[in-house]
């Protein structure tokens, strides 16, 4: 089946190296309780209901060629920034595994950098061969602690863990990207204990983005029909604090990536 | 999954900040007054910000007694060279105190001569100009009983506007008067021009030297023009001597003053103002500091000698002064902290400087006090090297310290320019008030190339001045003529010439729209009612120029400008090396958006008819939602690199370039199409019934060839590349306007991202580029509150304003402008 995406965003700054368009593509295998992109989650398309009564319809197909056509469009950008394209989502590595490495093929004959944005639970075969073709992969860790992730994202992280161990072997540029919740994943042993995790089984890391969750997303919910779960804002004094505590291991930590 | 987020709503956090906006303000507050490297440069710019603009009349009293004495008697070149003479033997003199650099164009800081041969205002215009909310000008019981007593007996009927307007055709006064185009030199002369680096080796006793020589070499036997040539030289002579005369004033004051103050310091800067003032403008400056006060005794000069639409620009002001730095520096003559408080001693000077008073619709054009002086910095060198220099930096770092709405200040990048450079420039550009703009060093050879420059020419004086446009600097007179309202020419066609602002028949009735079959048809019909218009301005033009070649010679530019003298010609007669005539085409997106709703929906999908379209637009799209939701959210629009909107810009741009570009002026130039607004666009916009695009009746076109507001929706890189579908190499320049948020450009990130946008666009031949960075909130807010945004500069068009400064249409415009967010 033909993905559906739900944005491309031109001259992103934030999702890798230089000025990127990112794919964020519809359709994820967990359910994180906190998410800000509520309509990345279904692979089905989807009418937001604003307000107003008015209606967004969200959601779109495109041929392999088209989408590799418009994305091609910023080269000159990229080019000049050392960007490129970030596949983001949902979870673009769950989804139709031919049209990915199309997408992956095509980008990769037209020397554009590739960046994969993914939370990790895909299946490993997938993974693996995505690499051939990714320069960097931001790889969230939520929570290190499997019985926490499987009550806040409804799955598990084994695929998560693997994967990254999979790509550190394959030494893929990975970006680790650190969700804060304040109380759930932000305390001193829970970051220590990853930390641990991380330098027992041997994952090079490039650079820790710290993202301290904020609330920007939860009018999304009601547009779906759906109810939002506010989660505390981190204080800036927490994310100093995390950033300190992950110095100890790693040399490039930012916030906000 | 990316946790960051793609936000298309952000919630507004009210909680915090009013308490926030209270914090800001003081510290704004705080930094106004802090201003200036040094305590001498914080006072003078403290005077410089906090003096109201007033008028002065004494130019116009002066002028008054020396046209009534000579007047009939000398050839005007001499009449012109005599009266300027007069002025400056006559003129009061300021020198303030803390001044290191004298000289002001009227009597004092921010006080503006009147110019009654160009334009003699009426006392309902003082008033006006004294009451009026934005743009004032203080006007005493006594300017206005000298206005009506003197002034106004002598100069009504002689002022070229008087002149112009009864010999334009009534076809003119029609388009004129229903907002289709506007006329720069109804109120000033044609100017607009920029110095090259000849009066840093040369003073006006080696002007006078040349001139001389060229006097001797005229043949009365055998030149049939002996007798204008030798008028022009000998006008060009008294213009120098004025000059000179100017300079020995100034140290004569200098002197009485320093002889008269107690303070042992002042007394030595005023004897080095004395010292410096016997040297420059007579002879070359040896010093940096001789240099400053040379240009800015000749922009003095310049600039009272005529109001040239606007006023004069020291162009390459970096290249110019660098070898003089960097001697100072060798011989340890002068520190960098000395160079920067000259410099910021220069910036003050400019800024002290308002626009003469403009009135009626060359106010609405052009409502700002900036005086368009513009300065390039970084810009190439003869030889095509890159010309960064640390004076480069150092200009950089005094717009930044200054944060003064004039000079307008540039910086051209080029291939070679370092990435350094660029990122300094950006770090300026993104605190939001629109200064540095961005120019592309090589589009402008390539334009100037275009246009039959040489290459040696088109490097050394390759520049952009006042707003945006290109030009030879020291070697052309380049004349922007006025805007010409393009989506109106459409609107006439939908109407048969019949124009709703006037009520009257402005236009030609091109046959009627509402049976029109086809999309060519209606295309050709704008092409009809395009070339109709411009036949009427440039008829228009020509008979301006004309006015001017007989009755304004400018002997004092023409000395300083290739190569009037040689030819022995004036540069308002086409003395000078190249000679180009500009009009400034506006509305570009709103004529490609318009035109694709035609082409999509009334020919193609057949949506709706041309009936239903015609009759919506001219109620408003009043009770016509259902169309107006097609034409604005189901239509390609310009700005999002879409084949279809493109393809339409494509034609146009080829008509506006078949039917406007190349026409021959009188005196020898050649007409080139710009794209370029000042405060234009809202006057057009507010002439204007709805567009096809949606765009709502009386509500500003786009400013510059930037996208129609709320129209791009898939980023600035898409805007970008938009754009450069324009062939701007055949322009004379283009601005494209780009807001963007705070947060998009934040962090080195950001200013990585800005350069790479910025070089991005210019390898794809864009001309211009310019940022706004600020929020709507702040801006929002600033409307409602001024007083506390006293000091909040935004960028406009070609130039930064105050937000205060603006009327709330030109606001509300800004404030609507797409703001490119994540």
């Amino acid at each position: 089946m033909t993905p559906y995406i739900f944005n491309v965003q031109h001259f992103s700054t934030h999702d890798g190296p230089g000025v990127r368009t990112t794919v964020f593509f519809k359709g994820c295998p967990i359910r994180c309780a906190w998410c800000h992109n509520p309509e990345s989650q279904s692979f089905r398309p989807e009418t937001l209901t604003n307000e107003d009564g008015s209606t967004e319809h969200i959601g779109a197909q495109y041929r392999v060629d088209e989408l590799i056509h418009d994305l091609a469009k910023d080269e000159i950008i990229y080019d000049q920034s050392g960007g490129g394209v970030t596949l983001s989502g949902g979870e673009v590595l769950a989804q139709d595994r031919k049209y990915v490495f199309e997408l992956l093929e095509g980008l990769h004959e037209r020397e554009i950098s590739i960046g994969i944005d993914t939370c990790g639970v895909a299946p490993q075969r997938i993974v693996e061969e995505s690499a051939a073709y990714a320069d960097f992969y931001l790889y969230d860790l939520k929570f290190i602690d499997d019985s926490l992730h499987r009550k806040y994202t409804r799955g598990s992280n084994r695929l998560v863990l693997r994967n990254l161990e999979t790509l550190a072997r394959l030494n893929a540029r990975i970006m680790l990207r650190l969700i804060i919740l304040p109380g759930l994943n932000s305390d001193e042993s829970v970051i220590e204990s990853t930390m641990l995790w991380l330098k027992t089984h041997h994952i090079a890391i490039e650079q820790v983005d710290i993202l301290p969750y904020h609330t920007y997303g939860m009018n999304k919910y009601a547009k779906l029909g759906r109810k939002a779960v506010p989660f505390p804002v981190p204080s800036d004094e927490l994310i100093e604090r995390i950033k300190r505590q992950i110095e100890d291991f790693y040399q490039n930590v930012t916030i906000g990536g | 999954m990316s946790d960051l987020q793609f936000i298309s709503t952000i919630p507004s956090s009210t909680s915090q900040r009013p308490e926030q906006l209270h914090e800001e303000t003081q510290e704004r507050r705080q930094t106004l007054k802090k201003r200036g490297s040094t305590p001498r440069t914080q006072r003078l710019r403290n005077i410089s910000e906090s003096t109201h603009p007033s008028i002065s009349l004494e130019r116009a009293l002066i002028e008054t007694d020396v046209y009534r004495k000579y007047e009939g008697k000398l050839p005007t070149p001499v009449l012109r060279g005599l009266f300027f003479k007069t002025l400056m033997e006559r003129r009061t003199l300021y020198l303030g105190d803390d001044e290191l650099i004298v000289g002001e164009k009227g009597t004092s800081p921010q006080s503006a001569p009147t110019f009654p041969e160009l334009c003699c205002h009426t006392i309902q215009d003082f008033n006006n100009m004294n009451d009026r909310e934005h743009v004032s000008f203080k006007v005493t019981q006594e300017d206005k009983r000298i206005q009506q007593d003197t002034i106004i007996p002598f100069w009504k009927q002689r002022a070229t506007m008087t002149k112009m307007y009864s010999a334009l055709p009534q076809s003119w006064h029609l388009l004129f008067e229903g907002g289709m185009f506007t006329e720069f030199m109804t109120q000033r002369g044609p100017g607009h021009t920029v110095a090259d680096g000849k009066i840093y080796g040369k003073g006006y006793v080696d002007c006078i030297t040349d001139i001389d020589a060229q006097i001797a070499r005229i043949d009365y036997n055998h030149d049939m023009n002996s007798a204008a040539k030798k008028a022009e030289l000998q006008g060009m002579k008294l213009t120098c001597e004025g000059m000179i005369i100017l300079g020995k004033r100034y140290a004569q004051k200098a002197r009485d003053m320093a002889s008269c103050t107690e303070d042992a310091q002042r007394q030595q800067e005023l004897l080095d103002i004395a010292r410096i003032c016997e040297r420059v403008p007579a002879h070359a400056p040896t010093t940096f500091r001789e240099a400053i006060q040379m240009y800015w005794f000749t922009h003095i000069g310049v600039t009272n000698e005529m109001n040239n639409w606007d006023s004069y620009s020291p162009g390459k002001l970096d290249q110019h002064l660098q070898p003089f730095y960097e001697r100072g520096l060798r011989e340890t003559k002068l520190t960098r902290e000395q160079a920067r408080e000259l410099l910021e001693c220069l910036w003050i000077k400019f800024n002290s400087q308002p626009a003469p008073p403009k009135v009626g619709i060359t106010l609405k054009e052009s409502a700002t006090y900036t005086d368009f002086c513009n300065i390039n910095t970084g810009a190439l060198k003869a030889d095509g090297s890159c010309g960064v220099s640390d004076v480069s930096y150092l200009i950089l770092d005094v717009m930044d310290e200054m944060k003064l709405l004039q000079p307008s200040s540039n910086v051209q990048i080029s291939r070679k320019t370092p990435e350094h450079f660029l990122h300094r420039a950006c770090e300026i550009s993104r605190k939001g008030w629109g200064q540095p703009a961005f120019y592309n060093s090589d589009a402008l050879i390539q334009e100037l190339l275009g246009m039959g420059k040489t290459l040696e020419d088109a490097r050394e004086s390759g520049i952009a001045s006042g707003c945006v446009e290109v030009g030879t600097a020291g070697k052309e007179a380049y004349v922007l003529t006025g805007y010409l309202n393009i989506p109106k020419v459409l609107e006439l066609v939908l109407n048969r010439g019949f124009d709703h602002y006037s009520n009257e028949q402005i236009g030609l009735d091109v046959g009627n729209p509402r049976e029109f079959s086809s999309f060519d048809e209606l295309y050709e019909a704008f092409e009809r009612e395009l070339r109709y218009v411009t036949d009427i301005k440039v008829a228009g033009n020509n008979l301006i120029e004309q006015l001017f070649m007989d009755t304004l010679p400018v002997p004092l530019l023409s000395v300083i400008t290739d190569d009037c003298i040689a030819s022995a010609k004036d540069y308002n007669c086409g003395g000078a090396r190249y000679n180009t005539s500009y009009i400034q085409c506006v509305g570009i997106a709103t004529i490609t958006d318009s035109l694709a709703v035609l082409r999509k929906h009334v020919f193609v999908d057949h949506s709706f008819s041309m009936n239903e379209l015609i009759d919506a637009c001219n109620d408003d799209f009043c009770g016509s939602e259902k169309i107006l939701d097609l034409v604005k959210n189901h239509t390609p629009k310009y700005g999002n690199d879409d084949e279809f909107a493109d393809s339409i810009l494509h034609n146009v741009d080829d008509s506006l370039q078949a039917i406007i570009a190349g026409r021959p002026t009188p005196k020898g130039a050649r007409t080139i199409v710009e794209f370029l607004p000042t405060t234009c666009h809202v006057y057009f916009g507010q002439t204007m019934t709805a567009s096809p695009n949606g765009r709502r009746a009386h509500i500003p076109l786009p400013d510059g060839i930037s996208p129609e507001k709320g129209a791009d929706l898939h980023g600035p890189t898409a805007v970008i590349r938009s754009a450069a579908k324009i062939n701007q190499l055949r322009t004379g320049g283009a601005l494209l306007n780009q807001k963007f948020t705070p947060s998009v450009v934040a962090g080195k990130k950001g200013i990585l991202a800005m350069s790479a946008l910025i070089r991005a666009y210019f390898t794809l031949d864009g001309h211009h580029i310019q940022f706004n960075v600020v929020d709507r909130a702040t801006l929002i807010d600033a409307q409602k509150h001024p007083l506390d945004y006293t000091d909040l500069i935004v960028r406009v068009a070609g130039y930064s304003d105050y937000f205060n400064n603006l009327d709330k249409a030109l606001q509300d415009e800004i404030i609507a402008r797409t703001e490119q967010a994540l």
